[in-house]
């Protein structure tokens, strides 16, 4: 399979600190790829390097065969980015934001107009077309967004934290845009901070921690090195707590809180085998819930500490 | 597309995002404003005293003077346009865009110096409007008025790319602001208003060292037909030598605060 994306030793620090150190991935063309990591870890450098935005002090970056570095107009030529924070003209509708990128991409009259009216129609902004983009809700000016980066229908797109800060809906609009596009023969390098969402969507992930690709490989590959999920039960009092520990013995405890971590893969039939033993053992728990492996697990088992909190933006 | 064209379209696309802008947020106002109300405050208030002072008759004779430096204080407030425009797009996230496209790289600058262009033209062309009005009359022929015309274009596209250079090396908007004034200073600190003569010793040698008074004088030549001497030659070359840096030193500071 032919790559999109290669990256060889690619580094960059800013002043003292290094932000990405000796980066080395290989995305297939017609994939998507995912990269995964915290706050901080070095996602967006990643991206904006790949996008020309940004040059690397060591190390090579080829995107559809052509170096960043070397000829950086070849490479914009090829893709598109949707960055983390908002590329949009404020001062302009969402209409003439899009007619403005038809324009730039050299498309023509018709073609603009024609490629425009059908953004607007595929997300949902047709209505809102000639309205100023301070009445637009965030999940509008993130799909606007989008339609942008794709007027010229790039080979290559670069989407950046795409679906931070949308509801459950806009989430689930935004991965179904991305499949359409990869169906269509796009490739597609997204960065994320949910595990779910690299899961849903990619072919490959590569997990990012202070710079360093810490592990690298196919959703599933990636969820077998990370403890499977866990059923969490709260008990009202002493005699509960210890009835319980006596039927479920492979339970983790703690004794604080009076609670157990049962291990889980969050099927029915696990979670049915776990109410049968207490049910067997009569004791009553104040509370369970399931608990599937989330970004915080990931990094626990990939590098032994959390993953970094940070105040979100 | 060769890149000329490619530069020319993608220069014309930007001038019409800037036009769009200034339908939406429109500064025309402000730069007539503040030349208009000079031109009445010296006119109807000061223009007997200071009409007198240049051996004419009331204010009448005094219009006809100041009429010229009020043009070129209307294109000298100008300036605050493009640097408005241009420090306030370097804050926006559609600048990172543009970066990650093909796009012919001083677009974007261009497009805000015509944008703001047209509109101070626009402005100029009020603000003679309402001098006419006034009583202001020109015994120039129709060649001299075009040649007037041209003059004021040409210091207002120099004067642009000043400003544009100016938004580029502000902190932000605010500072973007400030950073002009001592350049729309300048035509009250030449012979638009006063006489050189009629200026103390070191301001007058800063007058009529200062590009505003050869702009001033060769636009009064061309309208009224008054001697043109050096100034003819003199503000082609101040008109050169401010276009130059600002064009320069606004590509060169594009570049570096954009290219990382
Ligand atoms: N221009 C800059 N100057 C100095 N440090 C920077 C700069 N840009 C990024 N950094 C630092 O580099 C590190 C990586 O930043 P980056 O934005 O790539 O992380 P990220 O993975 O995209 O994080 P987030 O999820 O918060 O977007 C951070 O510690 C950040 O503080
Ligand atoms: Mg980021």
């Amino acid at each position: 399979m032919t790559s999109a994306i290669q990256l060889e030793g690619l580094t960059k620090s800013f002043g003292e600190k290094v932000v990405l150190d000796q980066l080395d991935l290989d995305v297939a063309a017609g994939r998507v790829f995912a990269l995964l990591g915290p706050n901080g870890a070095g996602k967006t450098t990643t991206v904006h390097i790949l996008s020309t935005l940004m040059r690397p002090d060591a190390g090579v970056a080829r995107v559809g065969g052509h170096d960043v570095v070397a000829s950086p107009e070849a490479v914009r030529a090829l893709i598109g980015v949707t960055g983390q924070f908002s590329a949009v003209d404020n001062l302009l509708t969402g209409e003439e934001n899009l007619r403005l990128m038809a324009d730039l991409r050299h498309l023509g009259r018709k073609e603009g107009a024609r490629r425009t009216a059908e953004l607007l129609e595929r997300f949902d902004l047709a209505e809102a077309a000639r309205k100023p983009l301070s009445t637009y809700s965030g999940g509008m000016r993130r799909r606007l967004d989008l339609a942008m980066t794709l007027v010229s229908r790039p080979q290559i797109v670069f989407l950046d934290e795409p679906t931070t800060g949308l509801d459950p809906r806009s989430r689930a609009e935004m991965w179904d845009i991305v499949r359409e596009l990869v169906a269509a023969g796009t490739t597609i390098f997204l960065t994320t901070q949910y595990l779910e969402e690299a899961d849903q969507l990619a072919h490959r992930v590569a997990v990012l921690d202070h710079g360093v690709i810490v592990a690298d490989g196919t959703p599933s590959e990636l969820k077998r090195l990370v403890p499977g999920g866990r059923i969490h039960l709260e008990f009202e009092d002493q005699p509960a707590f210890d009835g319980a520990l006596a039927v479920l013995e492979d339970a983790t405890r703690d004794d604080a809180a009076l609670a157990l971590d049962v291990p889980s893969d969050g099927s029915f039939a696990s979670i049915r085998t776990v109410m049968d033993r207490l049910e067997a053992g009569r004791v009553e728990a104040r509370a369970l819930t399931i608990h599937t492996p989330d970004l915080d697990d990931v990094f626990l088992a990939l590098t032994g500490h959390d993953a970094p909190k940070e105040v979100a933006q | 597309m060769s890149t000329l064209a490619h530069t020319v379209a993608d220069s014309r696309t930007m001038l019409r995002r800037s036009l769009l802008h200034a339908v939406r947020y429109p500064v025309i106002t402000y730069l007539v404003l503040t030349p208009l109300i000079f031109l009445l405050l010296f006119v109807y208030v000061f223009g007997d005293t200071l009409g007198a002072g240049i051996g004419g008759e009331g204010t009448d004779a005094y219009l006809q003077y100041v009429v010229p430096g009020v043009l070129l204080l209307t294109i000298a407030g100008g300036v605050t346009g493009p640097a408005l425009s241009v420090s306030k797009d370097l804050t926006e996230g559609i600048i990172a865009r543009f970066r990650t496209m093909d796009i012919s790289r001083s677009a974007v600058l261009t497009g805000h110096v015509l944008g703001n262009l047209v509109q101070v033209l626009l402005a100029t062309a009020i603000v003679t409007a309402v001098a006419l009005l006034m009583g202001f009359r020109a015994p120039a022929s129709v060649l001299d008025v075009l040649a007037a015309a041209a003059l004021l274009a040409a210091i207002g596209f120099v004067l642009c790319w000043l400003g544009a250079a100016f938004g580029v090396f502000a902190k932000g908007v605010e500072s973007a602001s400030n950073l002009p004034m001592p350049l729309m200073i300048l035509p009250f600190l030449g012979s638009g208003f006063v006489p050189t003569e009629s200026m103390p010793g070191w301001l007058q040698w800063f007058a009529e060292h200062q590009p505003f008074t050869p702009f001033i004088e060769t636009l009064r030549a061309l309208l009224f037909d008054t001697e043109l001497g050096s100034n003819g030659w003199l503000s082609l070359v101040w008109i050169l030598v401010l276009g130059l840096i600002g064009w320069l030193w606004a590509r060169f500071l594009y570049e570096r605060k954009t290219v990382r």
